[in-house]
């Protein structure tokens, strides 16, 4: 029908464009909002949604209780739905989309699917066409004939799909999201409205969570509470710890704080249906014994503090220095993540000869500041210099410290050049780090002086 | 019958533990004697750099009171930097940290944005009993850094038993809860053989100290100049080397390359 002849008949019908993406995000948000029924739920394109409810009946009273109180979510949220429960994905979708059956029991799909019009199998055009000229007008008459012959006729696609939704042959589902390791929630028959009481009721989940890990012999690295309010949001915090933990405290701690630095804060709406927390990611953690070894409780109140800051300013915020062994100043000290690797080895460090004053600075330009300077050349270090329009006259100097580049790091055509690095103090008592790119007479271009660094 | 004043004192004794009147000595001998022992362990202090250019002689000075406490070699020094200095002064350069005596295995860094941020990462670490010393680097005004915020590091010091160090780069000193208040600025070092730099100095000029003006003959507006010293991991005095420093040093001869067999050395400016 076209629209100038369905508006001919209802002129008052609501016109919109269709809109792809529109509508899956709305069946993003969907899924989302099902996860509280079972964690495995995938898209159905284009408009459907298939939930795995294996394990999962059982808790809300039966195949057909369960699909009651699913299709009743929904039309709380304004939705009608068709749903059926069927032993395997495409003999659910079958009967959903064309047949009248609410429940299937496992192992009688075929009897279910049997009646549905071969229109069930969703085949291309030209093939619906071509069995319903042959007179195969259910799934049965299809189901009756030998496969090689229907293989041959119409396609091994049709036969594939035609076994699965008769249930001979099982196919699984790919959830949105991967099982979680571990996943406790809290059903409220009142919808949850108070957002402070709410770490009364993570604690005794976050604590259930933690023993049942604690039986498993494993600790949790990443975790998530999900809140899945009345009205179809679904809100979910993730946090991590940089090593495995099952300290309830510390992770109620961790969900604090990101809760604090969220910029768009938890709003319970009408109040939350579900609560729920995951362990997403699990490790290795032995039994501890408290109180044993002080070294070891220094540590983990350390990698907590660690934890709690990672979770509030971000990851990439909170770093440890690691070492490298390179006589290249700038590659010998990298800040790595201090929450992926919570203890550098120790005596990595190159330590100070003693009675030498610092030769290194103590804090680092990236990218060096380039200076004007007067040096005597060669290699004399800079009688002053000037940075940021402020001359430094010079009073005390050390060098040049000449380094290198390391040559098996260079790209082909391009050649870093050498570096002479000096050691200065001005007049005023600042001291710094500069060098001079380059040498006078053997390269043709010009040497270039630059800052490198500040001493205290 | 005892004395009113005693049994005041016990009382406070009881509020405040013999942990609160621990003290850090710099291990210079005239400053300590001055200081009566140091200064507080469990309490906030501020070095401010007296100009921008000073910045990294203020970090130091509170790096180097912070290994006083034992951080960054036994216990964890957890270091707070606002952004805005990498661009002023550069971003901290870990064998640099090494060659003022400090592991830079135990040092944690965080970056933060702002100053507000920067207090409540501060706060968060200052109040972990095992850290052994927190460093909060501000850059300019600060708004955030007010009494109210200086009062809960403070309060947050005193809790866990360590000290929390505040540097103040491009601002002013205002009033702080803060037991003690530098104005730290680089001082000329003594040389070393050829002329070269030596150890890190400072000129430190003491601007507050809770309470320790009231009732002595103390010299508030005193500088000090000392030096640091990485091997003893202590500042020594440098009050009397003032001959030292009166030469006319920028007239010497610049460098230790003041070689004579140099053939023919020719001044060029570039740029």
């Amino acid at each position: 029908m076209t629209l100038a002849d369905a508006r001919a008949r209802a002129p008052h019908l609501a016109v919109a464009q269709a809109d792809a993406d529109a509508d899956e995000r709305l069946m993003l948000r969907l899924a989302a909002f099902c996860e509280q029924f079972t964690p495995l739920v995938a898209l159905d394109p284009p408009c459907g949604l298939m939930l795995d409810a294996t394990g999962c009946a059982h808790l809300f009273g039966g195949d057909a209780a369960m699909r009651a109180c699913v299709l009743q979510a929904m039309a709380r949220l304004s939705f009608t739905g068709r749903a059926a429960v069927a032993g395997t994905p495409d003999a659910a979708r079958a009967l959903a989309r064309f047949g009248e059956t609410a429940v299937a029991p496992p192992g009688e799909e075929e009897n279910f699917t049997r009646p549905l019009s071969v229109a069930a199998l969703e085949a291309p055009r030209e093939t619906s066409i071509a069995l319903t000229r042959a007179g195969l007008a259910t799934l049965g008459d299809l189901a009756d004939r030998s496969s090689a012959a229907l293989t041959a006729r119409f396609s091994a696609e049709t036969t594939r799909r035609l076994t699965r939704i008769l249930g001979r042959e099982d196919a699984r589902i790919t959830p949105l999201r991967p099982l979680p390791e571990c996943m406790v929630e809290r059903r409220f028959a009142e919808p949850f409205l108070d957002l402070s009481a709410i770490e009364n009721v993570l604690r005794p989940l976050i604590a259930e969570a933690m023993g049942i890990l604690e039986k498993r012999g494993q600790g949790g690295r990443a975790f998530e509470a999900r809140f899945f309010r009345t009205d179809g949001a679904v809100r979910a915090l993730y946090f991590e710890t940089g090593a495995p933990s099952r300290n309830v405290e510390a992770l109620l701690r961790l969900f604090r704080l990101k809760a604090e630095s969220l910029a768009d804060p938890l709003d319970p709406g009408f109040g939350f249906d579900v609560i729920r927390f995951c362990v997403l990611r699990a490790e290795t953690l032995a039994q501890s014994q408290i109180g044993f070894e002080r070294q070891g409780a220094q540590d983990s109140d350390v990698a907590d503090l660690v934890d709690r800051l990672a979770a509030r300013f971000g990851r990439e915020r909170v770093l440890r220095f690691a070492a490298h062994d390179t006589h290249d100043p700038v590659r010998a000290a990298a800040y790595v993540d201090a929450a992926a690797s919570p203890s550098s080895p120790p005596g990595s460090w190159v330590k100070p000869e003693p009675g030498e004053p610092p030769l290194r600075p103590l804090f680092l330009f990236d990218p060096p500041q380039p200076i004007e300077t007067m040096a005597q050349t060669p290699d004399g270090p800079p009688m002053h210099f000037k940075w940021r329009r402020v001359r430094h006259m010079i009073a005390r100097a050390e060098g040049p410290e000449r380094i290198a580049p390391e040559w098996w790091r260079n790209a082909v055509g391009y050649e870093r050049r050498t570096r002479d690095y000096y050691r200065l103090e001005d007049r005023d008592g600042r001291r710094f780090w500069v060098f001079r790119e380059g040498l006078y007479e053997s390269e043709p271009a010009a040497p270039r002086w630059f800052l490198h660094g500040l001493f205290a | 019958m005892t004395h009113p004043l005693a049994s005041l004192r016990k009382s406070l004794a009881c509020a405040y533990p013999a942990a609160a009147s621990e003290t850090i000595a710099l291990g210079a001998p005239s400053l300590d004697r001055r200081l009566r022992g140091g200064i507080l362990r469990a309490a906030l202090h501020e070095a401010y750099a007296e100009t921008a250019a000073d910045a990294p002689a203020a970090t130091g000075f509170a790096l180097a009171l912070a290994r006083r406490a034992r951080a960054g070699e036994e216990k964890p020094l957890l270091w707070v930097r606002q952004e805005a200095l990498t661009a002023e002064s550069g971003a901290p350069y870990p064998p640099g940290l090494a060659d003022i005596g400090l592991n830079p295995a135990a040092v944690a860094f965080i970056r933060v944005r702002d100053a507000k941020e920067a207090l409540q990462a501060g706060l968060e670490a200052g109040r972990c009993a095992t850290v052994g010393a927190t460093l909060i680097e501000l850059f300019g005004a600060a708004r955030a850094y007010d009494l109210t915020a200086s009062r809960r590091l403070a309060l947050a010091a005193a809790a866990a038993g360590a000290p929390i160090f505040v540097t103040r780069v491009a601002a002013s000193p205002a009033p702080s809860a803060a037991a003690s208040r530098w104005l730290v600025r680089a001082l000329p070092s003594r040389p070393r053989a050829a002329n070269a730099p030596g150890s890190a100095a400072f000129a430190i000029f003491l601007l507050r100290r809770r309470g320790g003006a009231a009732g002595h003959a103390w010299q508030e507006s005193q500088e000090w100049r000392v030096e640091w010293s990485r091997d003893r991991g202590a500042f020594e005095d440098r009050a009397f080397d003032a001959p030292s420093l009166s030469r006319p040093v920028a007239s010497l001869p610049v460098g230790g390359a003041a070689d004579q067999g140099a053939p023919q050395t020719a001044e060029r400016k570039f740029g």
